[in-house]
């Protein structure tokens, strides 16, 4: 196999960058006011967003003359792992990684949504359910006849606050790609699993969009999406197991009974050792994905570096979803009672790791897709 | 004489321009491997973190991939240095740090060049992973120490000229304090070494057995009751060899159990389907583990996740290759070769399955076994309390045994 070796550090600007986000999120959002406002109307936080706006991490992978900040989807990623290690209530996943990698993939059509996008201006979502796998169907729920959309999608990220919809729909043409504002559509947000990612039923009845790709271009642009999302989203899951892995080292190392710190018991020890080696291992993963999701997008880019993305996408999906959902489940176990209430913010990050395990595609999926890619074919049924 | 520059200040192409100098004057193809390796030692070239005049330029210690590197783009891989690996891991950096200029003058080129070989004289039946609790006992006699005792798990004591030994040399203090640390001869009268045979049906390992060695004082290295301080700059060198070059995907038995899957489509079952894309990713994931820990190596900035790499590999293999045996169904009930021998080096890929499964047992004891990573990991690098201790201010005589 001719793997390439891709580049698996941090780099001292992503090293600034993971900081700067880092310390606007303590100052701005930390883990108790988030809880705060879960139960409030507003779910989504439009000031912090802006306040990420300014220090560009709306634009991160857009080009300067769009207003982006020209970087790639490995600066991406590292925003992707401090917004996660925060459980910040953003759409960054659905408007910063998803609508804008399908956007971007469709050209100059959208560059107008770009540069709102970047500037933090307006948000957008993707019209799909935020279950599908990268390598799923075209979707076929939305209908095109005459210039007009029907059809609903259910469970659409960050769709409660977004200005325009990217919406995949079939009609006389094939697929095609359609940017519509998101007043023309019904956007009912559901209760979700988890309390700091709002999702919503997206109903469009006969909504105009504008066409911004079509046919393959159009079906290249949201499998483009998905895998970055796919990368993205494991990113998300290690910053989130990384929150989780710290937080109860600190607890156990304070908590005591039976007259001595708990985390000098080996029975908690060796199960808190075994999640630093998997956070670790999920770093190495997820730093690859990034960095072949980068170099897909590159310049002169081709079908190898894509099938590298796609891989690595995969992988990570596969691996560190399961290394998220333990973390969390081991941070609520090792907390004990405290860990059960709803006071401690603990379980925001529970609830996160287990919709991200299911998000973009389930780790099992992914491995499904592995096989196929790795030549590892199924059993005969 | 050039004035290129020196010590901590040589850089990379420095090196390489090293490197390419002495090419020049010892031509690899035409030069005998001892001969080559003996120059290459005087030129600084063996390790080049180490002082000058003793194998090394006193540069930084990252380089050293870069100076295996180049020898190699150069046409110079040296063979058959399987057998050095405790002399060249363990012996060396200790020799250094602790030894007294005529015991590195004595012992380091000939190490380096492979002319002798060493072996480590540590774990004891009663002293594995509390290995401050061994028993062999050293008496001072005049110039030299009386040793008796008993070794085991010993690689390579029936071909090593040497050993790096730790012996208890006051039983009155606690255990850390009373053990002294010894260079010992391996031909010495009172060496004993005999096969330890494993549930391979081999044996890698010996038992050595110390009658009353005699070991002259100027092989201690270290003071007196120093030795568990010195043991622990060997011990810190025992680790899984991070190489200079990537590893590939399926580089491991991943890939050998990946190859039947897709040679053999009768093996195919959903369940064993599910386990080997399961433990496909995660090798996968060691893997890039591993080349991450490369990429920092080589920039002079190692992580902890080097105490990790090990726990991983041994937990794969094991894992891996109980799904190989199970993927062979029929064949998985056949054994290669059961006869008690003495392998040369690891043999591993030329064996069976069963050989494969049976090996990597050992994975997870030798060299650390796994639930002590896992303290060194929640202590050293987690920084979680320690166990209370009930063994660190009793003698080592009054401890339970």
């Amino acid at each position: 196999m001719s793997e390439k070796q891709l580049d698996l550090l941090y780099s001292e600007v992503e090293e600034e960058l993971r900081a700067s986000v880092r310390s606007l999120l303590e100052d701005k959002s930390p883990p108790e006011s988030v809880l705060a406002r879960v139960e409030s109307d507003q779910v989504t936080d439009t000031a912090l967003w802006k306040e990420l706006a300014g220090i560009g991490v709306t634009g991160l992978p857009l080009p300067e003359e769009l207003g982006g900040a020209g970087a790639s989807l490995r600066e991406s990623a590292v925003a992707a792992e401090e917004l996660g290690r925060g459980v910040a209530p953003v759409p960054f996943l659905g408007s910063a990684v998803l609508a804008t990698a399908a956007l971007l993939e469709a050209g100059a059509q959208a560059d107008g949504e770009l540069g709102a996008l970047a500037s933090g201006e307006s948000t957008a979502a993707l019209a799909v359910p935020f279950a599908s796998a990268p390598g799923s169907a075209f979707p076929e729920a939305v209908r095109e006849q005459d210039g007009r959309l029907r059809g609903t999608v259910g469970g659409v990220v960050d769709a409660p606050a977004a200005d325009v919809l990217v919406v995949p729909a079939v009609g006389g043409q094939g697929p095609g790609l359609y940017a519509v504002p998101a007043a023309e559509a019904r956007v009912a947000t559901v209760v979700s699993l988890d309390l700091t990612r709002p999702l919503a039923d997206v109903s469009l009845e006969g909504a105009s969009g504008r066409l911004i790709a079509s046919g393959a271009d159009a079906e290249r642009a949201l499998r483009r999406a998905l895998v970055t999302g796919a990368a993205l989203l494991s990113a998300e899951q290690l910053g989130v197991a990384q929150w989780a892995l710290d937080a109860t080292v600190d607890y156990t190392r304070t908590r005591t009974q039976f007259g001595r710190p708990i985390g000098s018991f080996q029975a908690i020890k060796h199960r808190l050792a075994d999640l630093w080696i998997a956070v670790s291992q999920a770093r190495a993963v997820v730093r690859s994905a990034a960095s072949a999701a980068a170099a897909a997008g590159e310049p002169g880019a081709g079908a190898q570096e894509a099938a590298e993305a796609e891989l690595n996408a995969s992988l990570a999906q596969a691996f560190v979803s399961g290394v998220a959902v333990k973390a969390a489940e081991e941070a609520v176990q090792l907390h004990g009672g405290i860990g059960f209430t709803w006071e401690h913010p603990l379980h925001l990050y529970l609830k996160r790791a287990k919709s991200d395990a299911i998000a973009l595609g389930t780790a099992d999926r992914h491995r499904l897709a592995l096989a196929g890619m790795v030549d590892l074919p199924a059993a005969p049924a | 004489m050039t004035t290129a520059p020196a010590g901590a200040s040589l850089d990379a192409s420095a090196l390489r321009q090293r490197v390419a100098d002495f090419v020049a004057e010892h031509d690899p193809q035409t030069t005998d491997q001892h001969e080559f390796l003996a120059a290459r030692f005087d030129a600084g070239l063996a390790w080049v973190h180490f002082p000058e005049g003793e194998g090394g330029l006193g540069a930084p210690r990252a380089l050293q991939p870069v100076v295996d590197a180049e020898f190699e783009r150069l046409g110079f891989t040296p063979v058959g240095r399987e057998g050095l690996v405790i002399g060249l891991g363990m012996a060396a950096p200790t020799i250094l740090a602790f030894g007294t200029p005529e015991q590195r003058a004595r012992y380091l080129k000939p190490l380096y060049t492979g002319e002798e070989i060493w072996c480590q004289l540590f774990s004891e039946p009663g002293a594995g992973s509390d290995l401050a609790a061994l028993g062999t006992r050293a008496v001072r006699d005049g110039d030299a120490w009386t040793v008796s005792g008993q070794k085991v798990w010993t690689s390579l004591a029936h071909r090593a000229d040497f050993a790096i030994l730790v012996a208890r040399t006051d039983p009155d203090v606690p255990k850390h304090k009373g053990i002294t640390y010894f260079i010992c001869d391996m031909s010495a009268e009172g060496v004993d070494v005999r096969a330890l045979r494993q549930i391979t049906g081999e044996a890698e390992f010996n038992e050595v057995y110390l009658n009353d060695v005699r070991i002259p004082d100027s092989q201690r290295l270290g003071a007196a009751g120093e030795g568990w301080r010195v043991a622990q700059t060997t011990l810190m060198n025992e680790r899984v060899s991070i190489g200079g070059h990537p590893e590939p995907r399926e580089g491991g038995l991943i890939g050998v159990v990946s190859g039947i899957w897709r040679e053999r489509p009768e093996v195919r079952t959903p369940g064993l389907h599910d386990a080997l894309l399961r433990l496909w990713v995660e090798a996968e994931a060691a893997r890039l583990t591993k080349e991450r820990l490369r990429q920092q190596l080589a920039i002079g900035q190692p992580g902890p996740e080097g105490s990790a790499a090990k726990f991983s590999f041994s937990r794969l293999n094991q894992e891996i290759s109980g799904l190989e045996l199970e993927m062979l169904g029929g064949e998985g009930l056949t054994y290669d070769d059961w006869t008690f021998r003495r392998p040369e080096g690891v043999e591993f890929a030329k064996r069976s399955a069963g050989f494969h499964y049976l090996r990597s047992k050992g994975n997870s004891i030798e060299g650390g076994t796994s639930e002590i990573l896992r303290n060194i990991i929640a202590e050293r690098v987690l920084g979680l309390p320690s166990e209370p201790r009930v063994d660190k201010d009793v003698a080592w005589k009054d401890l339970p045994k």
